[in-house]
């Protein structure tokens, strides 16, 4: 936001006097209005306005069901039935706030593994990847804490078994749990603390947000061919080009949302959280949340207790070091012919993770969780490293415009003008 | 010694005032910490609520699993039968992960019952009775194998199912959550 110098001048007598005291028009203008964005985009980077609109979305659904919701271990289960059958509109506000949640996690796992292919995550991005780290960490937790506050079956045992991970931590484990619960077992202070929490950590995303997008505008962003903008010809501004996209995506993804909402509003759920909770019996099949699966199977692929518990942390952490891990000089994975490979490998064993996760633990299927847990590490300790030396790139464009409109030869083939500056064109 | 005409220059008074000020603030910051995080802790009524519960055992028939909670804890009383006490005993102790002798799992002359906390020291599921390879108990959602003196035998558990404070107040009723006192 600082790195480019605005022009902007407001055109009332209001608004320059407004300007003057409060330059927050200068600041919306050269960040998202006047702010170069690579003219090649592709619709994988719309993904960060879809999450700042579903962000916005959970923040206005969940705000107004903490109106009607109880957070208490004897009313929690009856007042969200009281949302769902009583209160004006419940049941969408309800169903927008649940699904909102799973939409908001395809939404960032695109946008994570996008990241991933186009190598937006190496210098100088690292600080604005780390902000990414932070944020997706954050949105776990926050999640969760909201999957417990039905206080049906799956959100009694989900919290029994997630603050349990603490107790594998030596010596202090039991005491942190025992802080963790409020008492000696998951019970009505639990769900008080994770209440109040679940309202607060929306609002520490917000701000990570905002310095993740503040720590996007200094280098401005990545592109499908990782080479930076080098003229005003490979950039386009932001509005309108950036913005009509942006929005025309906000809408496609939508009616996706809507589908799930009206359609069949509960087939990410588990039938067993419409059972209130019961301390003494465990569901059968206890399952969490289909975004965790994949660090639910890395949990369970580890035969011992603590061992479990840190890889499964580790195999977030990791991605934190990916700026150091990965020796390519080559950002976009399209001039990687040997990464690009590896890449779809990875894609394909967190997604056996994810199905393994949903599995019962037993036979089989802990020792693929096994096998594709070795992996998993193995593509950030050992591919990631050892490709950057012996993988030979295929040659990079000369600019982002080359590489959009071919090798320019005296603008032969090509109307006068095309390849201008889109900002100067009539 | 060559003269210098750079040299250190001597902490002030000012120097003192702005560490000793930090070192104040600091501390300060760092003791108000402590009633938020003491906060969070079992609160006094929760504490409270932890009194003994005692549990009368004579419904109990043999072969039967009660479940009963003590400090919101679940708790376990299986009425364990003739077979389930030999197959507890007949183990070689060392081979176990976390080794205890059978006997020292239940109170002396009372071999047929067992009181352990019900759940799970993976991650805290409750385990499903007369179930698993060894008839003990087997937890359904990481697969740990319990057998029947509660002790683990396989999956993820770490550390047999503990036994939390009790004592036989007769032959017929133990109170939950104090130790004999004679």
């Amino acid at each position: 936001m600082s790195q480019h110098p605005t022009t902007y001048v407001p055109k009332s007598a209001f608004g320059q006097w407004f300007e003057s005291r409060l330059p927050v028009a200068g600041l919306v203008h050269s960040s998202f209005v006047a702010f170069p964005v690579p003219r090649n985009l592709t619709y994988f980077w719309t993904f960060g306005a879809i999450l700042a609109f579903m962000l916005v979305s959970q923040i206005v659904t969940g705000v107004f069901l903490a109106m009607y919701y109880t957070p208490n271990a004897g009313m929690a289960f009856q007042s969200v039935e009281h949302i769902m059958r009583d209160v004006e509109y419940g049941w969408l506000l309800r169903y927008l706030h649940a699904n909102g949640a799973s939409m908001f996690f395809i939404a960032v796992y695109i946008h994570i593994f996008r990241n991933f292919y186009y190598g937006s995550y190496k210098a100088p991005r690292e600080v604005l990847y780390i902000l990414g780290v932070i944020i997706f960490i954050l949105m776990m937790a926050t999640a969760f804490m909201g999957y417990v506050l039905p206080w049906g079956q799956m959100s009694f045992w989900g919290a029994t078994v997630i603050t349990n991970l603490f107790s594998a931590i030596p010596l202090v484990g039991e005491t942190i749990v025992h802080y963790l619960w409020g008492g000696y077992s998951v019970g009505n202070p639990t769900l008080n603390r994770f209440f109040s929490l679940h309202y607060l950590l929306p609002f520490m995303i917000a701000g990570v947000v905002a310095l993740h997008i503040w720590a996007l505008h200094v280098p401005g962003q990545n592109n499908p061919t990782g080479i930076p903008i080098k003229s005003g010809k490979d950039a386009v501004p932001f509005t309108p080009y950036a913005t009509i996209k942006d929005i025309f995506a906000v809408v496609v993804f939508l009616i996706f949302f809507a589908y799930w909402v009206f359609y069949m509003p509960n087939y990410l759920g588990h039938a067993d959280n419409y059972i209130p909770a019961n301390p003494a019996v465990t569901p059968a099949h206890i399952v969490p949340e289909w975004y965790f699966l994949p660090f639910y199977a890395i949990l369970r692929a580890i035969p011992d207790k603590l061992g479990g518990v840190l890889a499964m942390g580790a195999a977030i952490v990791i991605w934190a070091f990916m700026p150091w891990l990965d020796t390519s000089k080559v950002r976009s994975t399209a001039y990687r012919p040997l990464y690009k490979q590896f890449f779809w490998v990875f894609v394909a064993v967190c997604l056996v993770l994810g199905w393994l996760g949903s599995r019962p633990a037993e036979g089989w299927y802990v020792i693929a969780s096994q096998i594709c847990t070795v992996y998993y590490f193995a593509h950030f300790l050992i591919v990631l490293p050892v490709l950057g030396f012996v993988e030979r790139p295929l040659p990079l464009p000369n600019s982002i415009l080359e590489s959009v409109m071919g090798v320019q030869k005296g603008g032969a083939g090509m109307p006068v003008g095309a390849n201008a500056e889109p900002q100067s064109k009539g | 010694m060559a003269e210098t005409t750079t040299h250190v220059a001597e902490p002030t008074r000012r120097d003192f005032l702005y560490i000793a000020t930090g070192a104040a603030a600091a501390i300060g910051g760092a003791t108000l910490v402590w009633p938020f995080v003491q906060s969070l802790a079992p609160d006094a009524a929760t504490v409270a609520a932890g009194a003994p519960v005692e549990v009368d055992l004579t419904p109990i028939a043999e072969g039967q699993i009660v479940k009963v909670f003590w400090r919101g804890s679940l708790i376990f009383i299986r009425h364990r039968t003739a077979d389930e006490i030999k197959a507890a005993e007949d183990v070689n102790v060392a081979s176990l992960r976390d080794p205890q002798a059978d006997a020292a799992r239940v109170k002396e002359g009372k071999p047929q019952w067992l009181v352990v906390y019900g759940n799970c020291t993976h991650l805290g599921c409750v385990p499903l009775g007369q179930q698993g390879e060894y008839k003990g108990w087997f937890c359904p959602c990481h697969g740990s194998v319990f057998d029947t003196s509660g002790r683990v035998r396989g999956g993820p558990a770490p550390t047999n199912l503990p036994i939390p404070p009790y004592a036989f107040m007769s032959d017929t009723k133990v109170i939950i959550g104090q130790e004999a006192t004679a």
